[in-house]
């Protein structure tokens, strides 16, 4: 397990690491915690000239509260986003995915913005940014652009992001008192998920007001489920409602099939997750789910 | 002379820390792999990506001129030089072994295959440069799927003109141990019971923590090899076989080891290219695997295809049983790769007194990566076979799995008992253990709440699953393993050197590689020769220290190493006995020895062993006739093997909504006879039931229809973790093993063996009231959830 060779260069500010950037071009990758790119790396599965370890550069570490939204560094581990109280306040679906991320090691070192920007269909983080409406603050040469969550995911590891730019920033719009739940269906605990769903609701008294939905490892990005989210609008928290709701969530998906299970069990598995983790959001004793 | 010691504690059967561990545990020891000698060059191996294909060229220019390259070597270059992996157990004499060469020349049979290797002054620069050697292949049509190989649709060695290697068969009534399957199966057609069943053991493999690593010294008299392996002594003797080099010239060292599971029981290929390279160049070389080499070619394990028909009266009084096999054994028969169906043989029956039993096994070579033993070798595919069934027989009469086996079952006053296998079991106690088992499980309890789940129609349902085992392990009878054609003996070796300082070294033919061996071994002498536990230091796993031996495997080491040390003590204190005479100045009938001290009878007048070890170094006052050493060693070869037994009892939920399997308890009662150490025995069993665990829910090693194993990193290979298992609820019950003076028996594979049934009857008596009575393993969540759907897959 050695990589190919490689230079490294770990840039003091973000102006510096587009200058690197835009110098070696499409011969250098972003290491923004490695919790990704070292394993491709070391079983020789891409083979950069260039790394460019975001690592020391301090602005992009730390969450702010942007008034409606908090702002969250990209370079902020998942430990630190997993455990800040103004997330758990105002974002709270974000919390219980994290809680649910590999683990404790990869929590540690790897970071939200890089896990977002690998963009693998199967990462725990892709379905709340989607649920959520979350703002992409993307660097580049010719300055600062913003992308929303439903462009952000363009296809399998490929987002939104040029060669020549840096994810700096995420936006996480404000869902102050909306319940969530992440549910993540997997064999065994250090397994990507096979299908995860993220959801979070509003409630008005027993009545759902407004839901969100994001599906994880249900296509090549990480999915919005829209018709879920129209269907539940105004019905009651019932589980016979929110199970004829989440009847929707195959809707526009296009799931893999591999040795953890073929695409059909997946439509049906997003189906059954999704209504257990809107019960879950909207604060019902659901089932017991194992 | 005065005796004024504490009465010593006894060391056998007291919970001691490893001692080893604190090495082990940091790191900071022997790996082969923190091994580095002066101007030792490294190796990276260019492997095949086809499972079958014609080698037409291979050009290493590129290779050779990459940096610090030393040099790039091919089969046609190491020749027949390279020596070749050998079969050690022919299991009949006409059986069909492909030639194995350690890297070929003209044809590759696996995906992982080696075709070059690339030398290099770092690894990093010999990765590299193994990325630009060139190698043109010829695919050729590939036998990947056992039936059809079995069936010689595509051949995996087309100058062998078939797959099958062997038929093995036993047949109870040819060899005088039961009657004739065929008339109890026809007799059970006609008002009895008849089930029929096909269950598919999936490929496995072993994943130890440490991968395979190999260093070789060519310099000076002797060529020494450092092998992260199981088998330094079978390893030398292998190479020696191999080359032509004499065994005496070659010295094999196994370093700290870190696991193995069996899959360390091999004399690979790598081992073989390492010591080549470095005679040919004259330069120490260094090879060790990545993880992805390793899941990729060390051998793997099981695979196995198991025809089953079991015979009963309408009571369920076991008939007879027929067993017929397809075993796949890759594309070479490994060291011991065609035994291992063989060892099954002897374990179909079980615990039970059935009267009639065949058993047939067709050892087939595909074009995958070679099978041999992975812990437990035949018998957990045995057991898993007649536990499933004994489940299936229960539902059929409509009575408790329990029950069932508690019917069929040997009673624990008819031991010894000679098995319709001819295997003589000299102890146990099924009743007892498994009452033991149900009170620590609440087996009653558990039931009610079952019953209740399935009145409700709960989403979550409840399922108990039972397993009484036994396996038979210490090999072994070395008359026994000669008369089923295996290629060695089944003795042990040991020595004990009583140095003048008082210390005792301890040299042992059995070979550590994570089971505790220094703790165990040094308990046994502590309380037979009656010296402190910290003073024994055992030394193993280097050929030219302990020069003889047959290492570790089969859960042989305590019962077979240790009740040869047993014996080396034992001679010590004879030998020591003249001398502690003739220094207290009596007579040797009045001496009587006990807690490390010779007293003379009736007074206070004693003597230490370890100070007549520091006179007989002095050798100033000796007897006449009596030599100047202590030392002493035996060879100690069973007259049986010996026979662990236990009941598990497992309860898991299923999800019927998703088909999810959670463990909800697990509780065992293993007789395993009498314990050295409890903790290394609890260690035992609990890495034992998880690996177990394992094959019934998590793991398999899958191959695409190209040959390629799609389950080659612990991403798709799904290993667990101590997250993804609960706490087991454990206890022993202890019928003495008869045929050893420890009265101990194996506990290396005891969890391994009893948990992969216990886990799988419990997932399908959970469902079983929704019409499902077999659930291929690993029991995936889709695979119950098509389960009770209506659909296998």
């Amino acid at each position: 397990m050695i990589p190919a060779a490689f230079e490294y260069v770990a840039p003091g500010s973000v102006d510096e690491a587009l200058r690197a950037l835009s110098e070696h071009g499409d011969e250098a990758k972003i290491i923004a915690g490695g919790q990704s790119l070292l394993p491709v790396l070391r079983m020789r599965l891409n083979a950069p000239e260039w790394v460019i370890d975001l690592g020391r550069i301090d602005s992009l570490r730390g969450i702010r509260d942007g008034g409606d939204h908090l702002a969250v560094g990209a370079m902020t581990t998942h430990h630190e986003v997993g455990n800040d109280a103004g997330i758990h306040e105002h974002a709270l679906l974000v919390t219980k995915a994290i809680a649910e991320l590999a683990d404790a090691q990869v929590r540690h070192r790897g970071t939200f913005g890089g896990a977002l920007a690998h963009a693998d269909p199967a990462g725990d983080l892709g379905a709340p940014a989607r649920a959520l409406g979350a703002t992409f603050v993307i660097q580049g040469p010719s300055g600062t652009r913003e992308v929303g969550a439903d462009d952000f995911f363009v296809d399998l590891f490929e987002t939104a992001i040029s060669e020549d730019e840096i994810l700096t920033e995420i936006r996480i719009p404000k869902h102050t008192g909306w319940g969530a739940a992440y549910q993540k269906f997997v064999r065994i605990a250090h397994q990507w998920p096979i299908v995860a769903v993220a959801a979070t609701v509003r409630m008005d008294g027993d009545t759902i007001a407004e839901a969100r939905v994001g599906l994880t490892n249900m296509g090549a990005t990480p999915l919005r489920a829209t018709a879920v989210e129209e269907a539940l609008a105004g019905q009651p928290a019932t589980e016979d409602a929110v199970a004829a709701a989440a009847a929707n969530a195959p809707e526009g998906t296009d799931p893999p099939s591999d040795l953890n299970g073929d695409a059909d069990y997946r439509r049906h598995l997003a189906t059954v997750l999704t209504r257990r983790a809107v019960l879950a959001a909207a604060g019902r004793n659901g089932i017991p789910a194992i | 002379m005065t005796a004024t010691q504490d009465a010593p504690v006894a060391e056998i059967g007291r919970d001691r820390r490893r001692k080893e561990d604190q090495r082990l545990i940091t790191g900071r020891t022997r790996w082969t792999d923190n091994i580095t000698l002066p101007g030792m060059l490294h190796l990276a191996m260019v492997r095949s990506p086809f499972p079958h294909a014609r080698i037409s060229g291979i050009d290493t220019t590129a290779a050779k001129a990459s940096t610090n390259v030393v040099a790039v070597l091919t089969g046609a270059d190491l020749g027949e030089g390279q020596g070749a992996c050998i079969n050690a157990w022919p299991v009949v004499e006409d059986q069909v072994t492909p030639a194995h060469v350690p890297m070929p020349s003209d044809r590759v049979t696996f995906a992982g295959e080696i075709v070059a290797v690339v030398v290099a002054r770092t690894a990093a620069e010999a990765r590299d440069a193994a990325e630009l050697v060139e190698v043109d292949y010829e695919e050729l049509p590939a036998a990947l799927d056992l039936k059809d190989a079995a069936e010689n649709k595509v051949l995996a060695h087309p100058d062998l003109g078939t797959n099958v290697s062997a038929v093995w068969r036993f047949d109870s009534a040819e060899a005088g141990t039961g009657g004739d399957v065929e008339e109890a199966i026809a007799k059970a057609r006609d008002g009895g019971i008849v089930i029929e069943r096909e269950y598919r053991q999936q490929r496995l493999i072993p994943a130890f923590m440490e991968p395979r690593s190999v260093v070789v010294d060519p310099t000076g008299e002797q060529i020494t090899v450092w092998s992260a392996t199981q088998i330094p002594h079978i390893l030398r003797f292998a190479i020696a076989a191999s080359t032509g080099v004499s065994e005496s010239k070659i010295r094999v060292i196994a370093p700290d080891v870190g696991g193995g599971f069996g899959g360390k029981l091999q004399q690979t290929p790598e081992e073989m290219i390492a010591f080549a390279v470095a005679r040919r160049l004259g330069k120490p070389v260094k090879y060790t695997e990545t993880r992805s080499e390793s899941l990729l070619s060390a051998h793997h394990g099981r695979d196995q295809w198991q025809r089953l028909t079991l015979a009963a009266d309408k009571d369920g009084n076991v008939t007879g049983l027929k067993v017929d096999l397809l075993a796949d054994l890759g594309s070479y028969v490994a060291i011991v790769g065609g035994g291992v169906p063989v060892l099954g043989a002897f374990m179909f029956n079980a615990i039970y007194k059935f009267p009639a039993y065949q058993f047939q096994t067709t050892n087939v070579l595909t074009n995958k990566t070679w099978t041999d033993a992975y812990r437990g070798a035949g018998r957990p595919e045995a057991t898993y076979a007649v536990e499933r069934l004994m489940d299936e027989l229960a539902a059929e009469v409509g009575v408790d799995p329990l029950e069932i086996r508690e019917r069929n079952w040997i009673k624990h006053e008819e031991f010894p008992f000679t098995t319709v296998a001819g295997l003589e079991y000299d102890s146990g106690n099924y009743e007892a253990a498994t009452a033991r088992a149900k009170e620590m499980f609440g087996y009653d309890a558990l039931r009610a709440e079952q019953a209740e789940r399935r009145e409700r129609g709960d989403r979550v349902q409840l399922g108990l699953g039972v397993s009484t085992f036994t396996e038979m392990c210490g090999l072994a009878p070395s008359r026994v393993l000669g008369s089923l054609n295996y290629g060695a003996g089944g003795w042990e070796h040991a020595e004990v050197r009583m140095l003048p300082t008082g210390k005792v070294e301890v040299v042992t033919g059995a070979s550590a590689h994570g089971q505790g061996h220094e703790t165990a071994f040094s308990q046994i002498v502590a309380d037979r020769l009656g010296v402190p536990f910290e003073d024994v230091e055992i030394l193993h796993g280097d050929t030219q220290i302990s020069h003889k031996g047959l290492d570790t495997y089969g859960s042989r080491s305590l019962v077979v190493g240790g009740e040869a040390l047993v014996k080396a003590v034992d001679k010590v204190i004879e030998k020591a006995k003249p001398v502690a005479a003739h220094l207290l100045e009596a007579s040797v009938d009045d001496l009587e020895f006990g807690g490390g001290r010779f007293t003379v009878k009736g007074t206070d007048q004693g003597m230490a062993v370890t100070e007549i070890a520091t006179a007989v170094f002095a050798a100033h006052n000796l007897p006449d006739g009596v030599e100047a050493s202590l030392d002493s060693e035996a060879t100690y070869d069973p007259v049986n093997f010996n026979y662990p037994h236990g009941t598990h009892l497992c309860a898991v939920e299923v999800d019927t909504e998703t088909g999810q399997v959670k463990m909800r308890k697990y509780a065992a009662c293993d007789d395993i006879g009498q314990i050295i150490n409890p903790l290394i025995v609890a260690g035992q069993v609990h890495g034992g039931l998880v690996q177990g665990i394992a094959q019934a829910l998590w793991e398999e090693a899958v191959y695409d229809e190209n040959g390629t194993l799609v389950s080659g990193s612990f991403v798709d290979y799904l290993l667990p973790t101590a997250a993804d298992t609960i706490s087991f609820d454990l206890d022993h019950t202890t019928s003495p093993c008869t045929t050893n003076s420890l009265g101990a028996k194996g506990v290396g594979e005891a969890g391994t063996i009893a948990s992969t049934p216990a886990v799988v009857n419990a997932v399908v008596d959970a469902i079983r009231h929704l019409g499902v009575n077999d659930i291929q393993m690993p029991c995936t969540p889709e695979r119950v959830w098509r389960a009770i759907n209506g659909g296998a897959k």
